[in-house]
């Protein structure tokens, strides 16, 4: 009998065994691999110091974490007020049906959407037109740029906050005003500390992938932006140097590592002993 | 007679086509502890979110110190509340739930200090001020929320079942301290529960709440000794309520029997419940009890037995006895007239009350 239910028991495993030894160990293994490999396929170290010597690569990272710090907060800024009057609107499942829509149609299709409404002749400046202002440069641009990696990133922010905020006890809200606080005062010393991990799982869930975003630097911002994942796509698929590639996303991936360490959920003092 | 310090004149609330509050009429006093008693749904939780602040009601006042407060925000209401769940805050230690309405006032720190230490001291907590919420039990979490409010020196504490939560030998405790505490801060307590023991243990005056209306209010001692009606006399304690006809003043026909009593001022012949307390009936010889029944089932409940038994016509007895009866023998029961209470059917407060009035003072 035992026997027989460890021997299902393997079998459930097996698929994701599989999947995490394929998709996720082997690659992690192969990119940290070929990271000490040079273009010409010697053992090396010296990619590693190309990178922190260069300054090009350091502009780079920069410029990833600066940008990916813009788009987080904006997105933050819109989600955490969109998600709080979610949480008291009456349909609020349609509501949020609403706001996930937009993730189930592909990224590339968006993006080319986005390319149509800035353009030249594209729907916001024909709006513009109506008051008799020329067309505008919107494509290409630090604030198209924002603008569309913050709209795709929103529903990741929203969705986290808005399970935060569903989970925070009315109670919590009455007690406070019960002890007379304005409803900003509740705001700022209960509703928001009680809501914190849902913030940290939305900034998670955009700051991370906002560090190698590299399409949308292409399409909507014209290559003005370089990021790190730009310059991973440069090394594999134009250069060819695949060692240096795989460094950058050495580099990338401790990045993430040290984001989730910093917006991960800390042991509370008391809980200590 | 003092200003009452709280005063509900004809509240209702609706939620849509459901009523919650049917014209509510109470008065507080400062000073004394209120209970708001009756079964899950009738309505008394609402009363205190109403005068909370945490819900508007469709009509009528709320005055406080004879002031009208319905658009006053909770936060602006000099009344504070202890949560049924307590409600305290888990980003926060002990302290700081305390200090959490001082701080909002922007008190002096060493004020605050001051204060929340007193408040913790009330409550027998010294010395807890550095623990986390999750560190405490459910009875020092109770504390907690009862220091939490008390800090703030409101004229009105607000308790929302705030002992349910407690297993019942705490429950017992607590009900003292809750008492003393009233005792020794002199502020009113408006405390809410379903449980009757702890209605008639703690309050001055009771409120007794069925289906958003006031059945009956009075002292502990009135309302156990003269429910007005089949619901009051059923909720609070355990009563055999028999149907009877009320023939003349001082006497009453149940049981197809005409037994004395102490009620009257009804109609000659009107039909009547009557109420007779468990621990009231006393278990005699066939020969000497006025109703004879057999006893069917019972249980030994500690400080007594409780016997079931039933007449011939099959109405069911509960007996409340030091000593044990045997299963299936017929005994009788025996009562003295004052044991007796009549209960008009559909008899408003305001007339009940009259009618006590009219033959109990002469």
């Amino acid at each position: 009998m035992a026997k027989k239910s460890s021997g299902t028991n393997a079998l459930f495993y097996t698929p994701y065994v599989l999947w995490l030894g394929l998709f996720v160990i082997a690659p992690l293994a192969l990119i940290v691999y070929q990271s000490f490999f040079d273009i010409s396929g010697h053992l090396t170290l010296a990619n590693y110091q190309t990178y922190f010597s260069s300054g090009t690569y350091i502009l780079m990272t920069v410029n990833s974490v600066w940008y990916a710090f813009i788009i987080t907060v904006v997105t933050l800024l819109i989600s955490y007020p969109a998600a709080y009057v979610l949480h008291y609107a009456k349909h609020k499942q349609l509501w949020l049906l609403l706001i996930i829509l937009p993730t189930w149609i592909n990224l590339l299709l968006k993006a080319y959407a986005f390319i149509g409404i800035f353009s030249q002749d594209g729907g916001v400046n024909t709006f513009l037109g109506f008051f008799g202002i020329a067309p505008q440069q919107f494509l290409f641009t630090d604030f198209s740029f924002i603008f569309v990696a913050a709209y795709i990133e929103i529903p990741f922010m929203i969705l986290p906050i808005f399970n935060g905020i569903e989970e925070l006890d009315e109670s919590f809200v009455n007690a406070s005003r019960d002890l007379g606080a304005t409803g900003w005062q509740t705001f700022t010393k209960v509703i928001l500390p009680l809501t914190m991990s849902g913030v940290k799982a939305g900034v998670q869930a955009v700051f991370i992938p906002s560090l190698s975003l590299f399409m949308l630097t292409r399409l909507i911002g014209g290559n003005r932006v370089i990021t790190l994942g730009t310059a991973i796509e440069e090394h594999f698929l134009v250069t060819m140097n695949w060692g240096m590639g795989s460094t950058i996303g050495v580099v990338l991936i401790v990045a993430m590592v040290i984001i989730m360490f910093l917006t991960g959920e800390r042991k509370k003092r008391g809980s200590l002993r | 007679m003092t200003e009452p310090i709280i005063e509900l004149q004809h509240v209702s609330k609706r939620y849509g086509d459901t009523v919650v509050l049917k014209d509510i009429n109470i008065e507080l006093e400062r000073g004394k502890f209120y209970t708001l008693l009756g079964p899950s749904g009738s309505g008394k939780t609402t009363i205190l979110r109403a005068i909370a602040g945490f819900l508007d009601v469709s009509e009528g006042t709320i005055m406080f110190d004879g002031k009208k407060i319905n658009d006053v925000p909770a936060n602006m209401r000099k009344v504070n509340t202890v949560f049924q769940d307590y409600a305290l805050f888990p980003h926060m230690n002990v302290f700081d739930n305390v200090a959490y309405g001082l701080q909002i006032q922007k008190l002096k720190k060493a004020e605050v200090q001051t204060r929340v230490e007193a408040a913790l001291k009330m409550v027998r907590l010294a010395g807890y001020a550095d623990r986390e919420i999750s560190e405490l039990s459910g009875g020092q979490q109770q504390r907690v929320a009862i220091a939490r409010a008390i800090v703030l020196e409101p004229a009105v504490l607000l308790l929302d079942e705030p002992l349910s939560a407690l297993d019942a030998k705490l429950r017992k405790d607590m009900q003292y301290e809750l008492r003393e505490l009233q005792e020794r801060l002199g502020i009113t307590f408006l405390f809410v529960t379903h449980d009757q023991e702890e209605a008639l243990a703690l309050s001055d005056e009771i409120f007794v709440m069925n289906d958003g209306e006031v059945q009956q209010s009075g002292t502990p001692v009135d309302i156990y000794d003269e429910p007005i009606n089949h619901f009051v006399a059923d909720f609070i304690g355990e009563s055999n309520i028999v149907a009877g006809h009320m023939l003349k003043d001082f006497l009453v026909e149940f049981n197809g029997q005409a037994f004395e009593c102490a009620d009257a001022g009804m109609r000659p012949n009107e039909p009547v419940e009557v109420v007779l307390r468990p621990e009231d009936l006393d278990i005699t010889t066939i020969g000497n009890g006025k109703v004879s029944v057999k006893v069917d089932t019972q249980l030994f409940r500690g400080d007594y037995y409780e016997i079931v038994a039933y007449d011939s016509a099959q109405n069911e007895w509960l007996i409340h006895s030091t000593n044990p009866a045997k299963d299936g023998d017929t005994v009788g029961l025996t009562f003295d007239a004052e044991d007796i209470h009549v209960m008009r059917l559909n008899e408003s407060e305001e007339d009940f009350d009259a009618r006590l009035e009219s033959y109990e003072d002469d």
